[in-house]
């Protein structure tokens, strides 16, 4: 094993050599790439990233990644990101630099060794077999090694070919066939079980086999990722893959496991959000002196007034009325911004929430009777009575229908909320109505999730809207809500 | 010498950080590859480590341990709405300047001298910040739920974590002797500057995996089984997998393996899980769920019980 000097005599020596070594470019290019990704990455977290390498001995591959982790990344939201980056950047390194076997962690087991050097002539049955026997008995040398092969065999990868791994990825998994698997390996765990399992037992069983499975898939993608990178190239490969931040994926474009990631991260950002509003009102500044308090206090001074006491300004809280488009396109802004606003309902006096498509309906109550917010939501997209004709976007109708029936909702404290694309079918706009509704609220906002550029193009009809609302808001993504909901209180 | 370092090399000298993560285990505290990767780096590159993750990972222990491992004096700061300078840093101890001036009082001395006097560092209280630094013994800086102070006062932490001293108007700026090997906690209830992160090694300590959870549970409850303490983690794991309103910590899961080993439970079934789930599990929202979904079948735990 080679170790890298650490002595502080020859740390400056060793600075030196290190800034001629591949390694520091490639630090440089892995850097660059995580500013690109949107990590924040200043000068200092640099130059530690760069010392911390000296300390770490480079064939530990784990420690390393978590030496670069540790200097560049200080928000665990940004883990993911770095850790895709980190994968292309180091995986196939190895050979390079004088280090072999790095980036085939696993294949130096016997085991590991066996399947490659059989791999050749196994047919594909006791692949099968194999496969099964590691997910049976949870061995994650064998399950490294059948993952390698199985892309080997499977991806049928063609250099320069310009495909995503996505797509050598369904290739490879659907040659595997994993989803009888799991029932198989049940089977196979209630056989072997001694009395009947319970359930949960047989929960337990599933949820590790599951794992296993995941764990299997996750090895697949890496190795494509391996070899496309060696294909490819690393900055092709950096590029190809890289992502938004949960914060900056775009609630109208999200893939389905972006918009997992945004679940996450609405949870502790709404947490957050609470604690630094709660704390802004406790800490505001102190108000004009009361007189009234002050000589109460001065008794136990013996009349003297030693204690002034302040009239603490009390922030009126704002009523919020909600009213959101729930049909197809903007239907998860809608969800996270009901999520967002119900998380702090408790800074505001009162929440009311009215969801519409082409008819409009009111769902205070899913959120009132729920414990929690996801439930409310789920409730939301069930069982609210939003379709008039046909369930296309009404803008028109769902506001006529709207101030016909809930019109005392709003008041000379209600904040009003509308959420929406604006985009409406080439129905009537019935603007009049928000007119209407600006004259008896406080505020009328207007949030709309699409990108600036595409207001008034198509059936989108924002700009007659927005004469009659206080301001119209683009909302893109969590980042941009956060700010406006903030603003709200 | 190495330029930018006034001074003296670190003290700990771990060689690798294989030996960091079996001297954390000889006092106890299972640490994972990363967590063994940053204190050792932590040591070499004098920097305070800066740890988030949630409510029960061992954020503190952690701490504690590394204290415990190098035979380092612990000098904790808990952190609090309010914390300020005269808390964190330092205060004149102004009761014995003014008995000093008192018994002063008919010796003819000028003021200078008498404020020379009292300004010196016999009449200076310190507090965990300025201690840790005017240290000359070994010492480690746990400064915890740095998140609940307030963002101002974030910012006299950063003079410390830097450089390393405190400036004291009256005496001038105390340097450290040596580095003290400093964690600061959050529970991430809001973000911290970018000054303080920039000056930290970012730790994010999660919920263990099952072989850590497992070890853990075996290495803190001696007297459990190893194939109950292998349950006690499955099943913890498939909980935190639920949606919860608060997943169940490690302490948690400590707290529940002691209970079934005082129950004398051999191995868990539906009937023991429910009974003792509210050790757990804290909301009655999250107990009900977690039943539910671990009694498929459409059996309830309740008819269970009933049989």
């Amino acid at each position: 094993m080679k170790k890298i000097t650490v002595s502080p005599a020859q740390k400056d020596a060793a600075q030196k050599d290190a800034a001629q070594s591949p390694l520091l470019g490639l630090l440089g290019g892995f850097i660059a790439e995580l500013r690109t990704a949107g990590l924040p990455v200043s000068l200092t977290e640099n130059l530690d990233a760069m010392e911390a390498v000296t300390h770490i001995p480079l064939e530990d591959r784990e420690a390393f990644k978590y030496a670069l982790g540790a200097t560049l990344v200080k928000n665990h939201a940004h883990w993911r990101a770095f850790s895709t980056v980190f994968e292309v950047y180091f995986s196939l390194r190895g050979a390079e630099y004088g280090t072999e076997e790095w980036g085939e962690a696993g294949a130096t087991t016997q085991d590991g060794q066996q399947i490659m050097a059989d791999g050749g002539t196994a047919a594909e049955e006791e692949m099968r077999n194999l496969l099964y026997e590691a997910l049976l008995h949870g061995d994650q040398a064998m399950l490294a090694a059948i993952a390698r092969q199985a892309v080997m065999r499977y991806a049928n990868m063609e250099p320069g070919r310009p495909v995503g791994g996505t797509y050598y990825l369904f290739r490879t998994l659907r040659k595997l066939e994993l989803d009888d698997l799991l029932e198989q390996l049940m089977e196979q765990a209630r056989e072997e079980a001694l009395s009947p399992l319970t359930p949960l037992e047989e929960r337990l069983e599933r949820d590790e086999f599951e794992i296993r499975l995941d764990e299997l898939k996750k090895e697949i993608e890496a190795e494509i990722r391996r070899r496309l990178v060696a294909d490819r190239g690393v900055e092709a490969m950096a590029k190809t893959l890289r992502k938004p931040l949960p914060e900056d994926v775009d609630f109208m474009h999200a893939t389905r496991e972006e918009m997992e990631a945004v679940r996450k991260a609405i949870v502790p950002l709404t947490r957050k959000l609470a604690a630094r509003l709660s704390r802004k009102r406790r800490h505001g500044r102190k108000g004009p002196l009361d007189f009234r308090n002050t000589i109460r206090h001065s008794l136990s001074y013996g009349g003297v007034p030693a204690e002034p006491k302040f009239r603490y300004p009390r922030p009126s809280k704002p009523e919020i009325v909600v009213i959101a488009d729930i049909s197809g396109s903007v239907a998860s802004f809608a969800r996270f911004t009901l999520h967002l606003v119900y998380a702090i309902a408790g800074h505001f006096t009162k929440v009311r929430s009215f969801v519409f498509i082409d008819g409009v309906d009111e769902v205070t109550e899913f959120f009132e009777q729920a414990d929690e917010i996801g439930e409310a939501i789920q409730r939301v997209n069930t069982e609210s009575d939003v379709i008039w004709v046909d369930g296309h976007s009404d803008y028109g109708h769902a506001f006529e229908a709207f101030w016909e029936k809930y019109a005392r909702a709003c008041g000379p404290k209600t904040t009003v909320l509308i959420l929406g694309d604006a985009r409406n079918n080439y129905h009537a706009s019935g603007a009049w109505t928000l007119k209407e509704i600006r004259k008896k609220a406080r505020k009328l906002y207007w949030l709309n999730p699409e990108p600036r550029s595409y207001w008034d193009t198509g059936d989108s009809i924002i700009s007659e809207y927005t004469t009659h609302c206080d301001s119209v808001h683009e909302v893109r993504n969590l980042r941009q809500l956060e700010r406006f909901v903030e603003s709200l209180v | 010498m190495e330029s930018g370092n006034k001074f003296e090399t670190n003290k700990f000298e771990f060689e690798t950080v294989d030996e960091v993560r079996a001297g954390l285990g000889e006092v106890r505290y299972l640490a994972d590859e990363g967590i063994a990767g940053v204190v050792y780096l932590a040591d070499r590159l004098g920097k305070p480590v800066l740890v988030e993750g949630p409510a029960g990972t061992g954020k503190t222990q952690l701490a504690k341990s590394v204290a415990e491992l190098t035979g380092a004096r612990l000098i904790r700061l808990q952190c609090y709405e309010g914390l300020d300078e005269a808390k964190a840093l330092y205060e004149w101890n102004y009761k014995k300047q003014l008995l000093r001036i008192q018994a002063e009082r008919h010796e003819s001395r000028s003021w200078e001298e008498t404020e020379e006097g009292i300004f010196s560092e016999s009449f200076l209280l310190t507090r965990p910040l300025l201690e840790a630094i005017r240290a000359s013994d070994p010492v480690v800086l746990l400064v915890d739920e740095i998140d609940r102070v307030e963002v101002e006062t974030e910012a006299l932490l950063l003079e410390v974590l830097s450089d390393y001293q405190v400036s004291v108007p009256e005496l001038g700026t105390v340097e450290a002797n040596q580095i003290p090997l400093v964690f600061l906690t959050s529970n991430n209830t809001r973000d911290l500057s970018e000054a303080l992160k920039r000056r930290c090694l970012y730790l994010y300590i999660d919920y263990p995996d099952i072989e850590r959870e497992r070890e853990i549970v075996l290495k803190k409850v001696p007297e459990i089984t190893e194939s109950l303490a292998d349950q006690v983690a499955r099943i913890v794991r498939s909980v935190r997998q639920l949606d919860l309103k608060k997943s169940p910590s490690v302490s948690e899961t400590l707290d529940w393996a002691r209970t079934l080993v005082l129950l004398g439970v051999s191995s868990i079934d539906a009937e023991v899980a429910s009974e003792t789930a509210n050790i757990l599990l804290k909301h009655r929202s999250d107990i009900e769920k977690a039943l539910k979904e671990f009694s498929a079948n459409g059996e309830t735990f309740e008819a269970s019980r009933v049989r």
